[in-house]
């Protein structure tokens, strides 16, 4: 018995060991090794602090999201000896694999933050990248009567780098039904330049933040949570007062990829951007969030490396070189509040672009443009997540972004590339 | 190639990273008042390794543990947004998100 050994069944995991064992024989073992007895949709997160989701409708058993065929391994892994081709597991046995891959995704880490996690941690400070995080937000955002409410993104790379738009747009429509809108102050706080990082998304979406009156902290990089003065304090030594913190702590890989010659300084894991194979090993690919690539950390992302990894898979046990297939695409539903989302699809080289999108069989959807019908397609998604996704069943959007439809001399009009 | 001759984007930054030189760097630097030492250049070329290998222009985090260079060191070495600054003066594109 041969082995593919693929290390987390998260959105990654779990799409690629699907697609791996209908196009393997039975001669492969396909397993997965994760320690977690239930698989989250995280898109839910970002919903659930305002109480438009629940935690059963994104929750379920992992052993119900992996399909017959696929061992599951319920251990942690403790080490990657690739000289041996082995892991070593916290309490089972060592596994052998004839090919590995990494798709342990990565960790919030409010820890590597100065006080973050001191006396206000879900009292006053809170994070809804986590399930009990976001728990905790909602009871701390149904307790909130107005005051300053701070969005803080610490540093890049995160996990869905718009989700923490999408909270502001969201807390915004919140805030206004509850009639609390006008008690209330909303900063976005982030390291980067600005709310939007590229021309032609400042200019045709920073309508949003006025009407919103979504106030903009730029190059704000948290140094320290003080929590009994209430303020996020930068290296530069700004101070930002907030009665309600709510932030997007550091991102790493996971723990096991720390300090070895697998992760980098982030334990993030270097991999070639076209083939998804990780550099300087053999026989091991990376996939999903636990990447180093510039793409995107998102499930649209991992779904479609899944897809084209699956088949350099495949050419890597038939002894064939591998493809450069992966382009960086990304495809996300960016909801704006009161009902509306965006819908961006881009890769490495292009920006998210106006147009339209063409899916078949359900017709084009509008791109970086609000609508109603992007909202409910983004609310629906989670039945796709579950039946189509996850289970590697086919979703009529290709792995590798198309130019159809969109407007492509947008992006040169605004001053960009 | 001098500074006025070369091809930047909107903000200011190289189009062409092949136009990047150390010379071109130092002026680059003189013009935002920064002189540059070897601390300086142990971030900047930190900076541009991980840019080149990762595809994109890293957090200061990632290059405060590389290079070994406390965060707080690197904002007095580039005062006033170390990171636009290190990725302008480094030639390599600004550190940005999706949209």
């Amino acid at each position: 018995m041969k082995t593919i050994l693929i290390l987390g069944a998260g959105t990654a995991g779990t799409a690629i060991a699907h697609k791996l064992r209908r196009r393997l024989s039975n001669e492969w073992d396909v397993a997965v090794v994760d320690p977690s007895s239930t698989h989250l949709y995280q898109p839910g997160l970002l919903f659930l602090p305002f109480g438009d989701e629940t935690e059963e409708r994104i929750l379920r058993e992992r052993g119900s999201t992996l399909g017959k065929g696929i061992t599951w391994h319920q251990d942690a892994v403790k080490a990657i000896d690739t000289e041996r081709r082995r892991v070593e597991l916290a309490e089972g046995e060592p596994l052998s694999y004839d090919f590995l891959i990494i798709a342990s995704g990565t960790e919030v880490r409010p820890d590597m933050i100065d006080g973050m996690t001191g006396p206000g941690w879900r009292e006053s400070v809170f994070d809804f990248y986590t399930l009990e995080g976001a728990k905790a937000l909602q009871k701390g955002l149904a307790n909130f009567e107005g005051g300053r409410l701070v969005l803080n993104i610490v540093e890049m790379p995160i996990k869905c780098p718009v989700a923490p738009l999408e909270f502001a747009f969201l807390a915004d429509a919140y805030l206004t039904k509850r009639g609390i809108r006008d008690k209330t102050e909303l900063v976005y706080a982030t390291p980067l330049d600005g709310a939007f990082t590229k021309p032609l998304a400042s200019k045709t979406l920073g309508y949003l933040l006025e009407n919103k009156g979504i106030q903009v902290e730029t190059e704000f990089m948290t140094g320290e949570v003080d929590s009994e003065k209430n303020v996020i304090r930068s290296y530069d030594e700004r101070e930002v007062p907030y009665d309600l913190l709510v932030t997007i702590p550091p991102h790493m890989g996971a723990g096991f990829l720390e300090d070895t010659d697998l992760g980098d300084e982030l334990a993030f894991v270097p991999t070639d951007p076209h083939t998804l194979a990780v550099k300087n090993v053999e026989r091991v690919f990376c996939i999903g969030d636990a990447t180093d690539l510039p793409s995107s950390k998102a499930g649209s992302v991992a779904h479609f490396q899944a897809d084209l990894m699956t088949e350099n898979i495949l050419r890597a046990i038939d002894d064939k070189e591998l493809e450069p297939t992966f382009d960086g695409h990304s495809n996300c539903f960016v909801e704006t509040g009161y009902g509306k989302a965006m819908l961006i699809d881009f890769n490495y080289e292009t920006e998210p672009l106006p147009g339209q999108f063409p899916i078949p069989g359900i017709g084009p959807l509008p791109l970086l443009k609000e609508c109603r019908r992007n909202h409910w397609a983004k609310r629906l998604f989670r039945l796709v997540y579950w039946h189509a996704l996850l289970p590697a069943r086919p979703i009529p959007i290709a792995p590798t972004m198309s130019l159809a439809g969109k407007q492509l001399s947008a992006a040169a009009e605004a001053g960009g590339a | 190639m001098s500074l006025e001759a070369l091809q930047t984007d909107a903000e200011g930054y190289l189009s062409n990273r092949d136009d990047w030189s150390e010379e071109l760097a130092q002026e680059i630097a003189q013009q935002a008042n920064v002189a540059l030492t070897d601390e300086h250049w142990k971030v900047l070329n930190t900076a541009r390794a991980i840019e080149i290998e990762s595809g994109s222009s890293p957090g200061l985090r990632k290059i405060s543990k590389r290079s070994e260079t406390p965060i707080k060191s690197i904002y007095k070495l580039f005062p006033d947004g170390p990171a636009k600054l290190i990725a302008k003066i480094a030639g390599i594109p600004k550190p940005k998100s999706c949209l």
